[in-house]
């Protein structure tokens, strides 16, 4: 028997580029003309979603991004590795740029609740801002369990097992549904999408909404005063003994 | 890559070279999808393949299981079913991670499967078609001899009807994938009377009785994948392993040389943009004269060049693929698009090694390999020269000379 389960992946679009460059206003980094695509731990969450529902053990899979409307590809590369159907939360402009992890989750929640979700899955960070707040954030304003760091994941029934990938090692936990779950690097390895697929994918429906839609108000609760370069890297120093090296080191104001 | 959405006019008919601009969605995230591809399983094994002559199989299949080797066949057939617009970006990013496993792609689609496509009936279709898609068998395509190359029309291999069964006699030269084929389409003189118009097609299983394989050549470039003669000695087949009638051979292969040069093109331009990002990421980390290379205007002039190479040839390449799409004529932008990216991949790479300085000529960077892999496309599926003529005998007509 398969539990009734639809999940939500959502999709970050977020910048892949190995050189980034503070804006000269020192606002934020540059992301006129930068490279966007999936975020990678977003594409192990797709990966695994697609998986369970090819062992019928949930029924579809919706994906969702937040963001301009450039990020729709990202929903379509992720109807082509096997989603269903996908929506665009459209967020652009400065709201875009003020986006961050608490509104996201606002979002995702009430499309959880719209769509009668039954997991969420999402990549454990998002590799520009690194915030690791997303999941977490999502599972508390629905008050659900949260499994993050996911490197296994398996169904039991109604209830989901799940191997955490933490400092000590690694944890064994068992959460009921509905869930959000995180996913860490080692859950799987995304698949390419098949050509065929990536045709098929083009006759998947992409829904589009407004944060407003969803009753989401977007108004950050953070300011970001200043975005700055780190300090380039300096010479390092040779000392001949450990004591040297402790003296230098309370010099310095370290120890 | 900028983010412009495109309009839906592409899905119908003809695409003209302006929408060109910006790719359909899906063909952008086709791009995408073989660059990640390509970025992340080619590029860290290509030097390997090349110094240890070693065919990729892992990732022929894995590219199989894509569905890149049969791009353009129709599902059915276990295919991708997609054009070849598709076809070109697919190739132009994989042989910029792998020039080798470019070529092996290129001649599965364009030269073994594309003719079968075209002139096959459908059980030939079923039986050598079908089981070429999955990138665990491929094939090739045996046209050259070892005293006829651009003389294509002089083949003195024979084919002899004995009752129920051809037996052919000759050797066929310079062919790709037959150490690691399993199948080829092999050219053979059934009327001598009619010269040209006297060649037949023919499909033959490797390995087969009466079919053996010479040598593997040791090449200069696209080393990763095999090269070397098929000798037929007494070679006996069913009469219905000929493909297409009688003495349409010649035309045959005409024809899909055309199509083969627009998935050659594809491939030159993957080595020529290695090429050139080689170039342009080592100009911004090597510093000279108090700052990087790529300061000097020098290299800024070789960096233009390459780019403005490239970009023309692969505008051509898209322009004979999307009339190849509408099955308008296309033999003469096919062949443009060959001359400039096979004469963009040797002058790219060439330039890059420039740039490279020392470091272009030693094994340690990749642009060495550019430099090896790019020298082949100006020479085989027609020569630059061969490109020429087509090109000139197209134009006159057009100008009715």
């Amino acid at each position: 028997k398969c539990p009734r389960v639809s999940p939500v992946v959502t999709l970050c679009y977020c910048f892949v580029s190995p050189q980034i460059r503070v804006k000269p206003d020192n606002t934020g980094v540059v992301t006129d003309g930068v490279k966007h695509s999936m975020n990678p731990f977003c594409e192990i969450a797709v990966e695994e979603a697609v998986k369970l529902k090819e062992k019928k053990l949930i029924k579809e899979v919706v994906a969702v991004s937040c963001g301009p409307q450039q990020s729709q590809e990202t929903i379509r590369t992720a109807l082509a590795m096997g989603a269903d159907r996908g929506i665009h939360v459209d967020v652009s402009g400065k709201d875009y740029e003020n986006l961050g992890p608490l509104q996201v989750s606002k979002i995702l929640a009430a499309l959880a609740k719209q769509e009668d979700a039954q997991l969420i899955l999402l990549g454990k960070q998002a590799i520009d801002d690194d915030c690791n707040q997303t999941g977490q954030m999502t599972a508390a304003l629905l008050d659900w369990p949260q499994g993050t760091f996911a490197s296994e994941v398996s169904l039991e029934g109604d209830k989901i097992n799940l191997v955490r990938e933490i400092d000590g090692g690694l944890e064994h936990i068992k959460i009921n549904t509905p869930a959000v779950i995180t996913a860490d690097l080692r859950l799987n390895t995304p698949r390419y999408a098949t050509l065929p697929n990536i045709m098929k994918a083009k006759k998947k429906k992409i829904a589009t909404v407004k944060p407003a839609d969803l009753g989401v108000d977007l108004t950050s609760r953070l300011e970001v005063l200043k975005v700055e370069e780190p300090p380039q890297r300096e010479a390092g120093m040779k000392v001949e003994t450990v004591e040297d090296l402790v003296v230098k080191l309370k010099e310095a104001g370290r120890v | 890559m900028s983010f412009k959405v495109t309009l839906s006019s592409f899905f119908t008919g003809c695409r003209s070279l302006s929408q060109l601009a910006e790719l359909p969605e899906t063909h952008q995230i086709l791009r995408q999808t073989c660059r990640d591809y390509a970025d992340r399983e080619l590029s860290p094994i290509a030097a390997r393949l090349d110094k240890e002559h070693v065919y990729p199989a892992k990732q022929i299949q894995e590219l199989g299981a894509m569905g890149v080797m049969a791009m353009e066949v129709p599902e059915e057939l276990g295919g991708a079913g997609m054009d070849y617009l598709a076809y070109s970006l697919a190739m132009e990013e994989i042989s910029r991670g792998c020039a080798s496993t470019g070529v092996v792609v290129s001649v599965n689609n364009s030269l073994y499967i594309g003719p079968i496509l075209k002139f096959g009936t459908e059980e030939q279709k079923k039986q050598w078609i079908q089981p070429f898609t999955t990138g665990e068998k491929v094939g090739c395509f045996a046209l050259s001899e070892p005293g006829n190359g651009s003389d294509a029309g002089a083949a003195s291999t024979i084919a002899h009807q004995e009752g129920d069964e051809w037996v052919l006699n000759g050797t066929k030269a310079w062919i790709t994938n037959s150490w690691d084929a399993s199948a080829a389409i092999v050219f053979a003189t059934t009327d001598k009377t009619l010269k040209h118009k006297g060649i037949s097609a023919f499909l033959i299983p490797m390995p087969h009785p009466g079919l053996s394989l010479g040598k593997k050549e040791d090449k200069l470039g696209i080393r990763a994948s095999s090269t070397a003669n098929i000798i037929l000695e007494d070679c006996r087949i069913p009469l219905g392993y000929m493909l297409g009638p009688r003495g349409s051979g010649f035309k045959i292969a005409m024809q899909t040389l055309d199509s083969g040069r627009i998935g050659i093109a594809a491939q030159a331009l993957g080595i020529a943009q290695a090429s050139l990002e080689c170039a342009a990421d080592y100009a911004h980390k090597r510093t000279a004269f108090g700052a990087p290379i790529g300061k000097l205007q020098a290299i800024q002039f070789k960096l233009a060049d390459m780019a403005v190479a490239i970009e023309g040839a692969r505008l051509l390449t898209w322009k004979a693929a999307l009339l190849r799409d509408s099955k308008k004529a296309f033999t003469k932008e096919a062949a443009m698009a060959k001359l400039a990216a096979s004469e963009a991949a040797t002058f790219c790479s060439h330039q890059a090694i420039q740039v490279l300085g020392g470091m272009g000529y030693v094994t340690d960077m990749p642009a060495e390999r550019h430099y090896r892999d790019a020298r082949i496309t100006e020479i085989y599926e027609g020569t630059s020269e061969i490109q020429r003529l087509v090109i000139a005998g197209q134009l006159l007509k057009e100008y009715q000379l």
